[in-house]
């Protein structure tokens, strides 16, 4: 099928930056402000999904060659996984550690193992969305 | 306020229970996933409606929102997200292989 | 605090998520979900020991205080059942690597297995209610997929009906919780337990817990039922082995931990009701077993019926009867994996599940029909097997405790599982050999040596109970002592 959209094409070219963005935005500023891992997972998932939908997914799997069922998997693994750093120092599991670092430029920072903990989620989130909405839409029988 | 969402919660179950008792798959689906907004909606009546405070107790202000079900809406929406996508692949794929979305002709005979 | 508590649920769920990215090497799969299980079996045996030594375990999660934050909790009553439900599971393993196809081993099995008993560890674990609901979900949609792995057409007509059934019983669940934290305003089960003391047992609290009953009894297949023997006989003998072990403990580790430390103060309203749901599951289990000729059918009504009489103890709610409805709980866990797996394989060798149609298999597999019968003693409570001295225990408790005629209909269930049971052995064992070994449908090869190993168990806890007492009447102590939990989770910090 063949149909004209290069609107559509246009659009999304332009609105994935917007999205990305403002998902790695919410993502890193979920640790003071309304926003984290989940959020910014889910805004991640609807801009991939923006691609499938007006690209088709052929080209998009071509181009992104990702199995999304093992980045959901991966993403529970490092979450689990950071939450076993408490159990190291015998703190209970998923206790959490800050950091103050000095990034030259950007300043001081805090940095804690929760932004780790809340990637997982993202990940999780991503690949779960993605891959829901992937098998819905394709009849695989 | 608290009583016309507790209205609105009676007539999501009652939606949601009228469908679960039709016969189409479809249906079906439809009326769990009201009935999981209506227990998600009762969770956070629950917990109080109110407005204009911070979930967060300050030094300043004295009321203040409770956020632990916002946590638990959040939580238990995932699941049902998660539930309805694998209900509605699996009711299609029962609809492939028995040809039929009836579920009165999905009770099974003895002899197969 | 003691970490040794998070690992049954991380090892499992860890594992699992690691084994999806490695989708296609079967061998590693294998092994590595093997060493996961025996990795939360020592677990267990070390929790065990620390919490005769030492009391209840708690962990707060993220160290935040007990009411606020995520408690887990293992008392002795949840430490025997991880242990017993985690050696189930490891010899149910064994027989899946024998018995499955390439096919079904390839999609994800060894994971979603690994989820389920994630899920089932998370629910003995958790000390908060809605992370009891989580750990639920987490075990359901394992096994909706468990159900329909394979893709045949009974499978999914059946799985859609359970899935169905238990969507709607978490969304009562759901509708529980949301009524049961407006009453008290916490979800921590310990703290929930110290407000209904507190506030003392209203008829509003009594009318939510009784919600929950019904919810926590679809699970249990207590009275609620109608959905079991459907699912439990479409999917393969493994998983549905592992469901009738496992999934309906679950609920009823639910309802027993519910009721003895939450909702104890009107015993003659809830537990009366239990009483009266035991019994007529029981009756309904009883004449469904005995009515049907079809193995699969006969040994969901018997699953069933399981859960009727373990729940009769709790009824009674007395020190004896508790004892008896745990040692009675460890007991149908090993029994009805096992009678489940032999079920399979008689199915999987004659090709049909008619008992009509199957006959003198004890000439041909000798070893077989005797652990079948063995089992059936054992299921009927004859001694020295494992049924023996729950079935005692819980008689004993329910007159002590003046439910005769709780006592006397689990003795006519016993008498129930008996005739069902033995109307197997009689059709499928005894009789005219029909079939030779080179007419039949499968082999056993590998599936002996599990099946084996579960007998040697049933036999086993039947002799040595003695060793198991004390453990067991550390279970029934924190069971009617609600106070050893609730200081344990909340370790010396004031009770908001």
């Amino acid at each position: 099928m063949k149909s004209n959209d290069v609107i559509l094409h246009t659009l999304t070219k332009v609105a994935i930056f917007v999205i990305f963005t403002f998902a790695i935005d919410l993502f890193l500023s979920g640790h003071h402000e309304p926003g984290g891992g989940f959020i910014g997972g889910l805004a991640i998932a609807s801009g991939i999904v923006l691609f499938y939908l007006s690209f088709g997914s052929e080209r998009v799997s071509k181009n992104l060659p990702l199995n999304f069922i093992k980045v959901a998997a991966s993403g529970v693994a490092i979450a689990v996984l950071t939450g076993m750093i408490g159990l190291l120092s015998g703190d209970p599991f998923l206790t959490h550690r800050i950091y103050e670092v000095d990034l030259l430029i950007f300043g001081p920072t805090e940095i804690t193992t929760a932004l780790l903990f809340d990637t997982g989620v993202a990940l999780a989130v991503v690949g779960t969305a993605v891959h829901i909405i992937l098998t819905i839409s394709e009849d695989r029988e | 306020m608290e009583i016309l969402v507790a209205i609105l919660i009676g007539i999501l179950v009652a939606i949601g229970t009228y469908l679960l008792l039709s016969k189409e798959m479809l249906r079906i689906i439809l009326g769990i996933s009201l009935f999981s907004h209506a227990a998600n909606l009762l969770i956070i009546t629950m917990g109080g409606l109110k407005t204009g405070s911070p979930p967060l107790l300050s030094e300043e202000g004295s009321t203040f929102t409770d956020a632990l079900p916002q946590a638990l809406i959040l939580t238990a929406i995932v699941i049902n997200f998660a539930v309805t996508a694998l209900v509605l692949v699996l009711s299609y794929r029962t609809y492939k292989k028995n040809r039929t979305d009836n579920m009165e002709k999905l009770r099974g005979n003895e002899h197969e | 605090m003691n970490n040794l508590v998070v690992l049954p649920i991380v090892i499992p769920l860890l594992t699992g998520m690691l084994l999806i990215l490695f989708k296609q090497y079967i061998q590693l799969q294998r092994t590595a979900s093997f060493l996961a299980l025996v990795g939360t079996t020592l677990v267990h045996c070390l929790l065990l020991f620390e919490i005769k030594q030492s009391g209840v375990q708690a962990v707060q999660m993220g160290s935040w205080p007990a009411p606020f934050g995520i408690t887990l909790a293992t008392d002795m009553f949840s430490a025997l059942l991880l242990l017993t439900s985690n050696v189930v599971a490891l010899i149910c393993l064994l027989f899946a690597f024998h018995s499955l196809s390439a096919e079904i081993e390839e999609t994800y099995f060894y994971s979603l297995f690994l989820f389920l008993i994630t899920g089932v560890n998370g629910s003995f674990i958790t000390g908060d209610l809605f992370n009891l609901y989580v750990f639920f979900e987490v075990l359901l949609i394992a096994s909706y997929v468990l159900v329909s792995i394979g893709g045949k057409k009974k499978q999914l007509r059946e799985a859609m009906k359970y899935v169905v059934i238990n969507v709607l019983s978490s969304s009562l669940f759901l509708f529980a919780i949301a009524y049961l934290y407006s009453i008290t305003g916490t979800l921590n089960l310990a703290h929930l337990s110290v407000r209904v003391a507190q506030t003392g047992q209203d008829a509003l609290i009594t009318a939510v817990s009784l919600l929950l009953l019904i919810v926590l009894s679809i699970k249990a297949g207590l009275f609620l039922f109608f959905w079991l023997p459907g699912s439990y006989s479409a999917p393969p003998t493994v998983i549905a082995a592992v469901f009738a072990a496992l999934l309906t403990k679950v609920g009823i580790y639910g309802i027993i931990r519910m009721f003895s430390l939450i909702f104890y103060h009107e015993t003659h309203v809830t537990h009366l009701f239990i009483g009266i749901l035991a019994a007529l599951t029981m009756i309904l289990g009883g004449l469904g077993a005995s009515g049907y000729g079809d193995i699969k059918k006969i040994l969901t009504y018997n699953v069933v019926i399981g859960a009727g009489f373990i729940l009769a103890g709790l009824a009674a709610f007395s020190p004896e009867a508790l004892n008896g409805s745990i040692f009675y709980l460890i007991h149908d866990m090993i029994s009805k994996a096992l009678v489940f797996l032999i079920g399979g394989i008689v199915i999987h060798l004659t090709g049909t599940t008619k008992l009509e149609d199957m006959s003198g298999l004890i000439r041909t597999h000798p070893a077989l029909g005797w652990m079948f019968f063995i089992t059936i003693l054992a299921l009927a409570g004859i001694p020295p097997l494992s049924g023996f001295i729950g079935k005692v225990l819980v008689t004993e408790g329910t007159f002590v405790s003046g439910y005769y005629w709780l006592g006397a209909i689990g003795l006519l269930a016993s008498i129930m599982i008996l005739y069902s049971l033995l109307k197997i052995f009689m059709n499928a064992f005894w009789g005219e050999t029909i079939l030779s070994v080179e007419e039949e449908k499968g082999t056993t090869k590998g599936l002996m040596l599990p099946v084996a190993l579960l007998t040697t168990l049933t036999i086993v806890i039947g002799i040595f109970a003695q060793v198991l007492v004390p453990y067991v009447d550390l279970a029934t102590y924190s069971l009617l002592n609600p106070e050893v939990y609730i200081e344990a989770v909340f370790s010396g910090n004031p009770i908001p």
